[in-house]
């Protein structure tokens, strides 16, 4: 990445995961399945940190020459959903959609994605977003950097490249780190770095012309016992709710001032301050 | 798995001490340990760090792993890999705890995947399973709608454990515990990434992971002249300010007062949640407070579910009255 004029290859992984938006009542585990049953009306998106994800690599590409890859795993994956980012301005999409690939964990998804990286081969930036609004476990970019062997910047809030370098705020708990990693790397995002851009009319028209690249496990190479179910790492023992009981104790009054005056009433009876 | 045996704790320091989440995990820990009828260990990782191995031992660890080097003195990625998986090929702990934590976020993974084991990430609950003494990890997941139970067969078992979610055991200067140093050679330059800088971005007053009172606003406050209002309520009641996520992507109110799932994890005597709906992401950072009062005016906000008292209504209404009331009451 020495030369500016040389098109940056950036990979941006994302995942189609249930509308985390949707009330929490349109959450329902089936016990027998020990999966999450999505509410009627409930839609797919692209998980929220996978967005930023996007849009950091858009932010690159607005002050030079890059193409973005977006690259997403799972079965049976809705086009109208995973084309987002290419209507957001990203170039290629790949998908790792085969039933293969589906209900693995952070082991089994990040080897494929890793083995889908190794077969683009050239690349100076990997992205993802912090962790899957499903799961929400936030390995698999960590993962995907070890089984790669590349430097991995986690949680990043503002991404800047010069000199073959990434220059990366990382948000920690009372501010923020600036690192400093050689490329190519793979770096993580949260949404401090700010709303992800909406598709534009054009882009919208553009993403439609493209067709994603579909790729089987045979045409990544994958060890089919590290995929998927077959490939977990981690056994899920149980998926449940937890109760949450509603006692919640409602304080009235003939206006809303006098429901605050009321509350404050209560809240000296029960000693709270 | 037989060679793999003991619980251990990575513990973090700030200012020279041990930090909550740390006298949390040991106090974990220690109940595993004593579950599998084995040591429970700490690894301390920084530039000078051994002074702090025995509030660690007062904290419940039998034994201490000092790790010092100049170049562990700040967190790096490469670095802290590197001495943990010295430190786990030679002691081979059966399972390795880590706060969900700037640390624990970044490490836990990618120590896992260096190890060909598991991490089980942001857990609140953890139990070693009677019959196979694997151990079982609950961690809150599609947001906090729902709770999953993981456990796996290879070791050492990581997990990661969120904050305010484990009971520390009272200080006890008298236990006594070991304190061995392991030394890590490093080649500067399998470090690969560069700290240049740490930024803090402190608010002035009580913190607000440690504030005995927390008033939290959310989208309904609408701006930054709301957030005014809640400051001085939370002034008044010698608390701190917080907020749901909306609040903070719109800018009324700074990033490091997010409350929730990727945010600070709050247990407050006291929560007052202003015209915050209660998304199950900001119910994982607040559910822990011993009292939540909500205020809010749609009567079907999820954030009465877990509140103690409500209010139904406009805030902008209620909350004037509520704070001249406790103003009152406070002058006596």
């Amino acid at each position: 990445m020495s030369n500016p004029d040389v098109a940056m290859n950036i990979i941006v992984c994302v995942k189609q995961v249930v509308d985390p938006e949707a009330p929490p009542a349109s959450f329902q585990v089936d016990a027998a399945t020990n999966r999450m049953v999505p509410g009627p009306g409930v839609t797919s998106v692209i998980s929220p940190f996978d967005e930023h994800a996007v849009e950091a690599a858009l932010r690159i590409k607005d002050k030079q020459p890059a193409k973005i890859t977006v690259l997403s795993l799972g079965a049976n994956l809705l086009r109208e959903v995973v084309k987002k980012p290419l209507s957001m301005g990203a170039d290629e999409l790949i998908l790792l959609d085969d039933d293969a690939f589906t209900d693995g964990d952070s082991w089994s998804t990040a080897y494929a994605l890793a083995m889908a990286i190794k077969k683009i081969s050239s690349y100076d930036l990997i992205l993802c977003g912090r962790q899957a609004s499903d799961w929400d476990a936030g390995q698999v970019g960590s993962g995907i950097a070890e089984i790669l062997g590349l430097p991995s910047v986690t949680v990043a809030k503002k991404i800047e490249i010069g000199d073959g370098k990434a220059r990366v705020e990382r948000v920690v708990a009372d501010g923020y780190e600036v690192i400093e990693t050689p490329l190519p790397a793979l770096i993580t995002v949260t949404n401090e770095l700010g709303q992800a851009r909406y598709p534009t009319i054009k882009g919208i028209m553009t993403a439609k012309k493209i067709e994603p690249i579909v790729w089987k496990p045979a045409d990544i190479s994958v060890d089919l016992s590290q995929i998927g179910t077959a490939g977990r790492h981690t056994k899920l023992v149980k998926l449940f709710q937890p109760v949450r009981e509603g006692k919640c104790e409602f304080i009235g009054g003939q206006s809303p001032e006098e429901a605050g005056a009321n509350l404050a009433l209560k809240l000296r009876e029960a000693k709270l301050f | 798995m037989a060679e793999f045996k003991g619980v251990m704790v990575l513990g973090e320091a700030s200012n020279g001490r041990l930090t909550g989440i740390t006298a949390e995990l040991l106090g974990c820990g220690r109940r595993l340990a004593n579950d599998l009828r084995q040591e429970l260990s700490a690894v301390l990782v920084g530039s000078e760090v051994r002074g702090l191995a025995t509030e660690a031992i007062a904290f419940g660890a039998d034994r201490v792993y000092a790790v010092e080097s100049p170049l562990l003195k700040d967190y790096q990625t490469d670095a802290y890999l590197l001495a943990m998986e010295k430190v786990i090929s030679q002691m081979m702990p059966q399972v390795l705890l880590m706060g969900q934590t700037a640390i624990g976020r970044d490490l836990a993974p990618r120590l896992a995947f260096r190890l060909k084991s598991t991490a089980t990430m942001d857990c609140v609950d953890l139990a070693i399973d009677p019959e196979t003494k694997g151990l079982l990890q609950t961690k809150p997941v599609y947001g906090g709608n729902a709770h999953a139970i993981f456990t796996s067969d290879s070791y050492p078992q990581i997990a990661t454990v969120r904050a305010k979610t484990m009971s520390p055991l009272p200080r006890d200067p008298s236990r006594q515990g070991e304190v061995i140093d392991i030394k890590v050679d490093f080649d500067p330059a399998t470090i690969k990434t560069r700290l240049l800088q740490k930024v803090a971005q402190t608010v002035a007053g009580v913190r607000l992971e440690d504030a005995r009172v927390v008033v939290g606003g959310g989208r309904g406050i609408g701006g930054t002249e709301g957030f005014k209002q809640l400051e001085e309520l939370a002034k008044l009641l010698k608390g701190a300010v917080g907020a749901s996520r909306p609040a903070c992507d719109n800018g009324w109110t700074p990033d490091v007062l997010l409350i929730g799932l990727t945010g600070k994890i709050i247990a407050p005597e006291l929560y007052i949640a202003v015209a915050i709906s209660g998304s199950s992401q900001h119910l994982a950072g607040c559910s822990a407070s011993k009292n939540i009062v909500a205020i809010n005016k749609d009567p079907e906000a999820n954030i009465f579910k877990p509140a103690r008292f409500g209010v139904v209504g406009d805030w902008r209404k209620v909350l004037p009255a509520f704070a001249s009331k406790i103003r009152e009451f406070l002058a006596g």
